[in-house]
């Protein structure tokens, strides 16, 4: 793909690169791992240290009368509580910390993947398989440890004929296995088809303006569809941290009501 | 036929999940408005419902684009 816009534009877009990730500390390798500092790394650090920043320096000084930057802090806090309320009724809360971390981060490495030469951590699927492994695994612990061996009532449905048990249960079994995959999938989907469209109108823009004369001024198409993806892409990346969230809340509700 | 040209009729035939995807978004917020019309008083509160399905519906299209990424830029 890069050789064909070369040829076309005189300049190499690969609406790839942009997910390529290097070491900018190496390290040596520990048991078969590479331990390197790599960008991605960078910038989780940065979403990171923006969430603690954004957070700190909200809750600082708290007033009753909230200065603009803590009606942020408030705002973002009232809208993960009510959404866990709602969602996971009043015994959720108590994994408030949980879920507020999670949003956070997975908004702001959105957010930050929104800035022009930035890395989208969010677009590997390595880092969202890791979180949605993590949400998995600590639903289903938290079930069992609820409602001990009479969690697996959550693979049988009531109200069902006898004869369809055995095919519902599997399904029901294949549904609840599937989770995390789809989980993770859809914020890495989303992320990286978002990027990648970017970027292949950015390319389109650049082969336009460089093709000269009175060509150039079709540059003008893409650019304003960029445009207006950019305003898209804003709109998907908090989309896809809030239905992370919500779906976490869903999930924990399950464990902790059952059905 | 070349194993090539396989490729990239398979990464076409895959864009064509994104078919439903447009389908299920238009459906969604097709309904919602419709739903809204209706009775606008309680249309705010479905609103966080509309997002949730439009993300949903707009993922399970996704999926099938990177099934096209895969056989071009991974298989």
């Amino acid at each position: 793909m890069a050789t064909q816009e070369q040829e076309a534009g005189g300049f190499n877009v690969d609406p790839m690169h942009q997910f390529e990730v290097y070491p900018i500390i190496e390290l040596p390798m520990v048991g078969g791992v590479d331990p390197s500092f790599t960008n991605a790394s960078l910038w989780m650090m940065i979403a990171v240290v923006c969430v603690s920043l954004f957070l700190t320096l909200s809750a600082r000084g708290a007033s009753l009368v909230p200065s603009r930057l803590q009606s942020l802090g408030e705002l973002a806090y009232e809208f993960i509580a009510n959404m866990i309320r709602d969602n996971a009724g009043q015994e959720g809360l108590r994994y408030f910390p949980f879920i507020f971390t999670l949003f956070m981060f997975v908004l702001f490495c959105n957010m930050l993947g929104m800035v022009p030469y930035s890395f989208t951590v969010t677009s590997h699927l390595i880092v969202t398989f890791a979180l949605a492994s993590v949400i998995f695994i600590a639903v289903t612990a938290i079930g069992f440890i609820r409602h001990g061996l009479g969690f697996v009532q959550l693979f049988v449905p009531k109200g069902i004929p006898l004869i369809m048990l055995p095919l519902l249960v599997v399904i029901e079994l294949i549904s609840y296995l599937t989770r995390p995959v789809s989980l993770s999938v859809r914020l890495f989907a989303n992320m990286m088809a978002g990027h990648t469209m970017l970027k292949v109108f950015g390319g389109f823009t650049v082969a336009f303006l460089s093709a000269g004369g009175i060509i150039s001024a079709g540059a003008i198409a893409p650019f304003a569809l960029m445009v207006a993806f950019t305003a898209l892409e804003l709109l998907i990346a908090f989309l896809q941290a809030y239905v992370f969230a919500i779906l976490t809340c869903i999930y924990l509700n399950d464990a902790l009501h059952m059905h | 036929m070349e194993a090539e040209a396989a490729k990239y009729i398979g990464a076409g035939l895959a864009c064509v999940a994104l078919t439903g995807a447009g389908i299920g978004i238009g459906t969604i917020f097709g309904n919602y408005l419709a739903g809204a019309l209706r009775n606008p008083s309680a249309a705010q509160g479905q609103f966080p419902n509309l997002l949730l399905g439009f993300a949903l519906a707009e993922a399970t299209g996704l999926f099938g684009l990177i099934i096209a990424l895969i056989l071009l830029f991974v298989v």
